[in-house]
């Protein structure tokens, strides 16, 4: 039995994603290519090509990939059961698209702030919540409604997950995270929700080289921290024309 | 003549007051943010956890982990603040902004919009619309004023689906600026050149005069 240590410290990819079971629900941070953890997702896909597991998962995204890296590689090998997002909609979604419209992937379509208000109160433990958004409109559909002070709102209850996996900047071994600009979104959100976090760092430092005050997502929200020094990034990728595992770098 | 969605959004940049808070939602309503008249500098937000974000960079020095939510690349500005989306729709849904500006398929004399899904055939996405919809203290939209085929835009009531009930307040199209007061449409400007009656012909609900009917004018950009 794994050892409950203070170094979450990860040696590979490999090893990150090895315990996501079929049938997962899988959070992934990003929105658009700023925040996709493409390395830990290509490592996924890596295992499921060698093993034929994980399949099945239900993904958590702001979106529903782009191009055919990261996250659309992923729904491109037929590993996506279902995906729950706000816009399912990019430059080149076709590989979305084609599934979706053949009837071969579940869409649970979420307005982007509910889905953020879900993830962040599956995080703090809060089993529902009233929102003004999708009121009077098709996604507010079964959803009980309530009036506070003269206005109407939907109910809509959390969202949590099996699993997270997230890109940061810098982390420390303790797994206080750092994020690059906007690229942060709905990750420190995704690393409170999920039972196993998982986080790709370009900088893996030792407790003590980040200012306590500076530090965005506190490491107890961190279960496996693992180092990939130059991340990919996909807008990079596909303006590159790459394809996963194909044609990567 | 009617104005281009350039002019557009010169026009709608015309309302937004100095260190006014604003979302612009994706596509044509970006551009307003070229447009803010001398003096006056607006705060714009993103929902993807920018506020004071700056104009695009030159081509090749685009950071993408600094975009909007276009996926477009922006750049710093002095000021400029990250934060997680919970915090970015805390300050959408918590009636922080003070300006939303969006596109639209159609808008309601009551106000509701729609502007998220063409129906079953395509893909429905719905982005931070129905969130913005009900946060932003003035929620204005910017369309053209018919559809490409000449359809009215501005209807009685909307055929496609909602994003929002009673939401907008006020609507710069390609021929006029029209605001919404008590479940009408009130018309605040019109092109020069265009009769009332013509106006009207195009508009699928009854234009409402309250006061006078100013000059529509942009400059050629």
């Amino acid at each position: 039995m794994r050892q409950r240590t203070l170094d979450k410290t990860i040696g590979s990819l490999a090893e990150a994603v090895s315990s996501i079971p079929d049938g997962a629900t899988v959070m992934i941070g990003g929105f658009g290519g700023s925040g996709s953890p493409i390395e830990l997702i290509h490592a996924l896909i890596d295992r499921f090509r060698a093993t034929g597991s994980p399949t099945g998962l239900t993904v958590v995204n702001n979106n529903a990939g782009n191009g055919h890296v990261g996250l659309a590689a992923l729904i491109e090998h037929d590993m996506v059961k279902k995906l729950i997002c706000s816009f399912p909609r990019s430059a080149d979604p076709v590989v979305f698209t084609e599934r979706y419209q053949a009837g071969q992937i579940e869409l649970e379509l979420v307005p982007q702030g509910t889905l953020a208000e879900r993830i962040r109160a599956g995080g703090a433990g809060i089993p529902a919540f009233y929102t003004p958004a999708s009121y009077g409109t098709d996604l507010a559909e079964g959803k009980p409604v309530e009036m506070f002070e003269g206005r109407h709102y939907v109910r809509e209850n959390w969202l949590r997950a099996d699993y997270a996996l997230v890109k940061a900047h810098v982390g420390d071994t303790l797994g206080n995270l750092v994020y690059r600009m906007a690229a942060r979104n709905f990750s420190p959100l995704m690393c409170t929700a999920a039972k196993v976090t998982i986080v790709q760092v370009s900088k893996l430092v030792a407790p003590g080289d980040i200012d306590p005050e500076a530090v965005v997502t506190p490491g107890i929200f961190v279960q496996g921290i693992v180092e990939v020094a130059s991340p990919a990034q996909e807008e990079t990728l596909n303006r590159a024309g790459a394809r996963y595992p194909e044609q990567v770098a | 003549m009617k104005l281009t969605p350039t002019q557009m959004a010169w026009r709608a940049a015309q309302d937004i007051a100095d260190g006014a808070y604003v979302n612009l939602g994706i596509g044509f309503p970006e551009m307003v943010a070229k447009f803010q008249p001398p003096g006056r500098q607006a705060i714009f937000h993103t929902e993807n956890g920018i506020l004071g974000f700056g104009e695009a960079p030159p081509p090749g020095e685009e950071d993408w982990d600094l975009i909007n939510a276009g996926k477009k690349a922006v750049t710093l500005r002095p000021g400029t603040a990250f934060f997680n989306h919970a915090d970015s729709f805390a300050m959408v849904r918590g009636g922080h902004l003070d300006v939303a500006i969006l596109g639209a398929y159609q808008v309601a004399e009551n106000g509701d919009l729609a502007n998220w899904s063409t129906g079953p055939k395509g893909v429905p996405a719905v982005g931070g619309a129905m969130d913005l919809v009900h946060g932003a203290r003035r929620v204005a939209v910017m369309t053209d004023h018919v559809t490409k085929d000449g359809q009215p835009k501005l209807l009685e009531r909307c055929t496609m689906p909602l994003t929002g009930v009673s939401c907008v307040t006020r609507i710069y199209t390609s021929h006029a600026v029209i605001d919404v007061v008590d479940s009408h449409f009130v018309l605040r400007e019109k092109l020069p050149d265009l009769s009332l009656e013509d106006l009207q012909a195009m508009t699928g609900a009854r234009l409402q005069v309250d006061g006078g009917i100013a000059d529509l004018t942009a400059p050629e950009i």
